[in-house]
This record gives C-alpha cells, structure tokens and sequence, in this order.
C-alpha cells in the first residue's frame, strides 16, 4: 500500500475546531453576499424574518432556506449569480441529466478552489506531478472535462485533454503516450477497457495505473469489471455543476466514502419530504452550502443525490467528513409497483451474478400494471443452456433485493447503447 | 491435446448467418467444421477454424461477441461402429458429452469429431488409453 498522498494536508487533515472556524467565517461573509447581492435571496431573508447578522457560525446553517433545481430555472440564466459581469470568469451548465440545462458561473477565485478539490481528488487517487492525465470526460459546458483539466494542472501532471468519443483513438492514445491516469465517466472507462480488448491490446502492458470516474453514480461491482479491464485502480469522483463540478468529493486510498471538500462545500443529509437533517449514517437527500463560492453562492442546495454521512475518522488520515457512494437520485429512483427502485440496485445484482454492467431498464404500463424488463448483455458461453440457467437465476436475484419481479432479456451487445459519456440506463414508456 | 473452437451467438433471424459467412469471406476465414444449434431467439455457432485468433478479431470487428474454448478432436475409422468405441470409453468413465458435431473424410476412410466435455484432460487420457486417436488444430489443416 503506496503512502497516502495529499494535495492540500493543511486543510484535508486539519483539527475539526480548525474546520469548523474555517467553515463559519465563510458562512457569515456568504451569507452577506447572499443577502446583498441576489434578490432571490434576500426576499427568502425577509420573508423568513432573518437577518445576515443572526448567521455567525456554522451552527447557524439550519435557520438558513434551502435552493432548488427548480429556483435555478426560474431565474435562468444568471438570476442566481451574486457578482456582475466583468468578476466573472467562467460559464458551465448542468449536464442537463434532469432536464433542460441550467446555467452556473465562477469568479477566478471559484475556479481556482473547484480546482483545488479536483487535485485533492487526483493526488488521493494516487496521481502526482509525473503523470500524465487523460481526460475523456466531455469539454465544453459540461463540467467534467475542464474540472479535471484545471484540478491536474493545478496539481502539476500532465494534461492530454482527450474529450470523449472515437473511442479507438483514446486506445491509441492511451498507448502512443503512455498515460498514467483514466479521467471520464464509469460507463465510457468500461467501454473504453472492452474497445482495448477488441484491439487485442493488453492492458497489463499499459503504463495506466489509476483512474478517476464520476459523473454518474456506479457500484463497486462496477469498480471491479473497470479495473480488471483496464488493469488499474478506479476511484470515485462526485460533483454537481451547481455547487462546483467534480472534485465536491473524491475516494482516498481507503476507498471507504467520499471526502467532501467541506472547507469550500458544506454537506447536510434531510429527509428529502420533511427537509428535516437526519442524523449521521442515514440515508437521505444530499445538500450542500457553497461556502467557498462567490458567483453562484447558493444556500442549502438540494442535490437530490441519496447518501449518507460517515464522520468516523478516515484511515487515510483526512478529517474531512465523507460520504457513500450515492444510491442513485431521487429522480432516478423508479415506484414500480409502488417499489422504490434505484438503477445502481438493479446494477448490482446485474454483475454480482456474473453480468457485464451493460444493461437498460424498460418500464411499461401494461393496463394498470408496472412492468419492468432488464435488458443485459448475455454472457459468451458455449453452452446456451447456461445462459438461460443464468438468466433464471439472475430474475430470482432481482426478485429477492428489489422486492419486485422483474423480466430479465438477455440480449446481444449490440443491442444495448454504448455510452460515450453519461449512460442512458432508464426507459420509462409509462404514460403517467 | 485440445483443438480451438470458435463460438458466437446469432439472433435467430433470415440474413443473419448470410451477414456472418459474407464477414468470413471477406477476412479469409477458413473453417473445417461448424454446427448451429438452434435455442428459441438466437442460435449458437460454433466452429473450428484455420486461426481462431484471426477468427475472434474478424467476429469483433463486425460487431459479434464471440469467445473460443478448448474442446477435443478424435479421428476414427469411417465404417459402422468406428465411433462407438471412443464413446464407450467416456461412459464407462463416467464422462458426460455436452455436445458433438462431426465430419467424415471419406476419401481418407477416416472421419472427425469434435467433443465437448468438462473435463478435457481425464476424457483426453481415458480415449488415448482405448486407443482413440486424438487430434489438435494442425492435424485437420
């Protein structure tokens, strides 16, 4: 086990007293700007009877309303934005996973501490200053590519800013420069670890040893078919567009939990019906301050992400609180039957069976019933009559963790969608 | 001594193994032996080839998953009861044929079966100790 390896010690291990006075300071001045400079804010502030100055630390957080996906589309584009045009030095959106795309902003100062927490999650992943780093997440609005852009140059590695797509060249390049590090999404790493075997390209002779994926959420049954394929260590990455980008969050060497960046983004876990904070180790809806964050300060932001919160002390040495893994989103989570499903359940079973991780889910209404089809990937055997066995054995698996029956299709590959960059898992053709 | 078998899955479609035969025309692939077992949506091709690597990466290419596995070769007399006594040989061992596909050279007198068991190394053992002659991808090349 390599030493763990920190961008920013000072703060990744601080004392959690350091923390915590770190954390108010930047409330108390966010709050201001909240309250100066966004309308949207200040009319909450008055409705609720609060002045900035009844916010003077952290533990104030909870008198504080809360900012949802739906305030940042009211106010599209900028009517979130709490600085005028000429601080402004970037402009990305959402990926636009959940609809039409909302636009987010970044002063110099945002840019260079989303970077901040994109290095601390490349050198936790075991990334140093002489590698290089592929990036195939997408650029442009999307804020996978520059954010692992700007965080490895941050860090002092070498960029080759891949983007996604033609996965053949990615190979290519992968072997012609020697890349050191993987940055794109789990379902593009696993596409890319197949197109290498396709090329007959052996990964064990490819100087790649670590990867860094998000963007979507992913098992560690995943985890394990991406690093077979690719014969490296994968670590989690999280983010969203509207608090930074990836580099919120990011798995150490332990690989037990994400380390938030708390210093810049400051986490709670409520009960997504009731908004109430759910104690540590729960599972609940995700929701982050923007402490460190001067153009788009947002207050309270629901995620809509599902996790819980750890604050036992890391073995890697971080004080830094962490997160699971999330379960999926709360608008990916499916009711069939009245069931809650999440896609990363069905993922789950899919590969502990024995299942690429290449799968669709269909939902219909057939009369006023739910019906759900999981399309997978058959397994390559010789003997057909395995792969029904298989396929029986899978539908009793998914009947027993999701508490549902599902239809499992076994299909041939190309008949399920190659992802390039954030996998389309979900096809509801319910009319409702 | 094992022989190299190619296999893959086709949906169980008109045109679909025309698409194939064309791919292995193209890439000059050249078989000795195939059987298409037929399994309701799809059937299951397997094959033995000239160079099954070659072979795997034609299949990728066009898009077919396909994979290869070791089964054994046995060449026996071509008359009535030449293949009974390899046969009785795996079954008085207690080995269990998954399946078999064959071939007759009958300008040679001799024909060729193709044997899928679990294990490869017992049944190899007890058919080279009947006196059944086994052979590997060169040998039918």
């Amino acid at each position: 086990m390599p030493t763990e390896r920190y961008f920013q010690p000072e703060i990744e291990t601080a004392s959690r007293d350091c923390l915590h006075a770190v954390q108010s300071g930047r409330l108390v001045k966010m709050v201001q700007n909240c309250y100066g400079n966004v309308p949207f804010y200040r009319q909450k502030f008055d409705e609720l009877g609060l002045a900035p100055g009844d916010i003077r630390s952290i533990d104030d957080l909870q008198k504080l309303p809360f900012t949802n996906k739906q305030d940042l589309r009211d106010t599209y584009p900028y009517g979130l934005f709490a600085v005028p045009k000429e601080r402004l030095a970037r402009i990305q959106a959402t990926s636009g996973t959940t609809g039409r795309q909302t636009i987010v902003g970044y002063t110099p100062g945002d840019v260079q501490r989303w970077s901040e927490g994109s290095a601390r999650a490349l050198a936790a992943a075991g990334c140093t200053k002489d590698d290089y780093v592929h990036i195939s997440y997408g650029y442009g609005l999307f804020t996978g590519g520059l954010g692992l852009h700007y965080g490895a140059e941050l860090l002092g590695a070498t960029v080759i800013p891949m983007s996604s797509g033609n996965t053949k060249r990615q190979v290519q390049i992968l072997q012609d420069l020697g890349s050191n590090f993987l940055c794109c999404t789990p379902s593009y790493a696993t596409l890319i670890g197949e197109t290498l075997a396709e090329m007959g390209v052996d990964p064990k002779g490819l100087p790649l040893r670590g990867g860094v994926f998000g963007a979507e959420p992913w098992t560690d049954a995943m985890r394990s078919e991406i690093e077979r394929l690719l014969d490296i260590k994968a670590y989690d990455i999280y983010g969203t567009a509207e608090v930074a980008g990836p580099g919120v969050s990011y798995e150490c060497g332990a690989r037990e939990g994400l380390h938030i960046c708390e210093d810049y983004f400051y986490p709670e876990i409520v009960d997504p019906d009731t908004l109430l904070p759910l104690p540590d180790g729960e599972y609940g809806e995700l929701v982050f301050t923007c402490i460190g964050k001067e153009a788009l300060p947002l207050l309270r932001y629901r995620t809509r992400d599902i996790t819980a919160l750890v604050r036992e002390q890391c073995s890697c040495g971080r004080t830094l609180v962490r997160m699971r893994k999330p379960k999926g989103r709360s608008d990916d989570m499916l009711i069939i039957r009245g069931v809650n499903v999440f896609p990363s359940q069905v993922e789950h079973v899919i590969v502990e069976q024995g299942f690429t991780p290449n799968y669709l889910i269909e939902v219909e209404r057939k009369g006023n019933m739910d019906t759900m089809t999981v399309l997978v990937e058959r397994m390559i055997t010789d003997l057909p009559g395995e792969v029904e066995s298989a396929a029986k054995r899978l539908q009793g698996a998914m009947l027993s963790t999701l508490g549902i029956s599902v239809e499992v299709k076994l299909v041939g590959s190309k008949h399920l969608p190659r992802s390039e960059g954030k996998a389309v898992r979900v096809v509801d053709k319910r009319v409702l | 001594m094992t022989i190299d078998q190619v296999y893959f899955y086709l949906d169980n479609n008109p045109g679909e193994l025309v698409e194939v035969l064309r791919l292995f025309a193209r890439e000059g692939i050249d078989m000795r032996a195939y059987s298409v077992a037929e399994n309701n949506e799809y059937g299951v091709f397997r094959m033995i080839v000239r160079d099954p690597g070659a072979a795997l990466e034609a299949l990728r290419r066009g898009g077919i998953d396909a994979a290869k596995n070791r089964v054994l070769g046995i060449v026996v007399p071509d008359e009535p009861g030449g293949t009974v006594r390899a046969f009785e040989a795996l079954s008085q061992a207690g080995i269990n044929v998954r399946y078999s596909y064959a071939f007759a050279m009958a300008r040679l007198g001799k024909a060729f079966i193709i044997l899928r068991v679990n294990d490869n190394a017992k049944a190899a053992e007890i058919l080279a100790a009947a006196g059944v002659q086994l052979v590997g991808n060169s040998d039918i090349f």
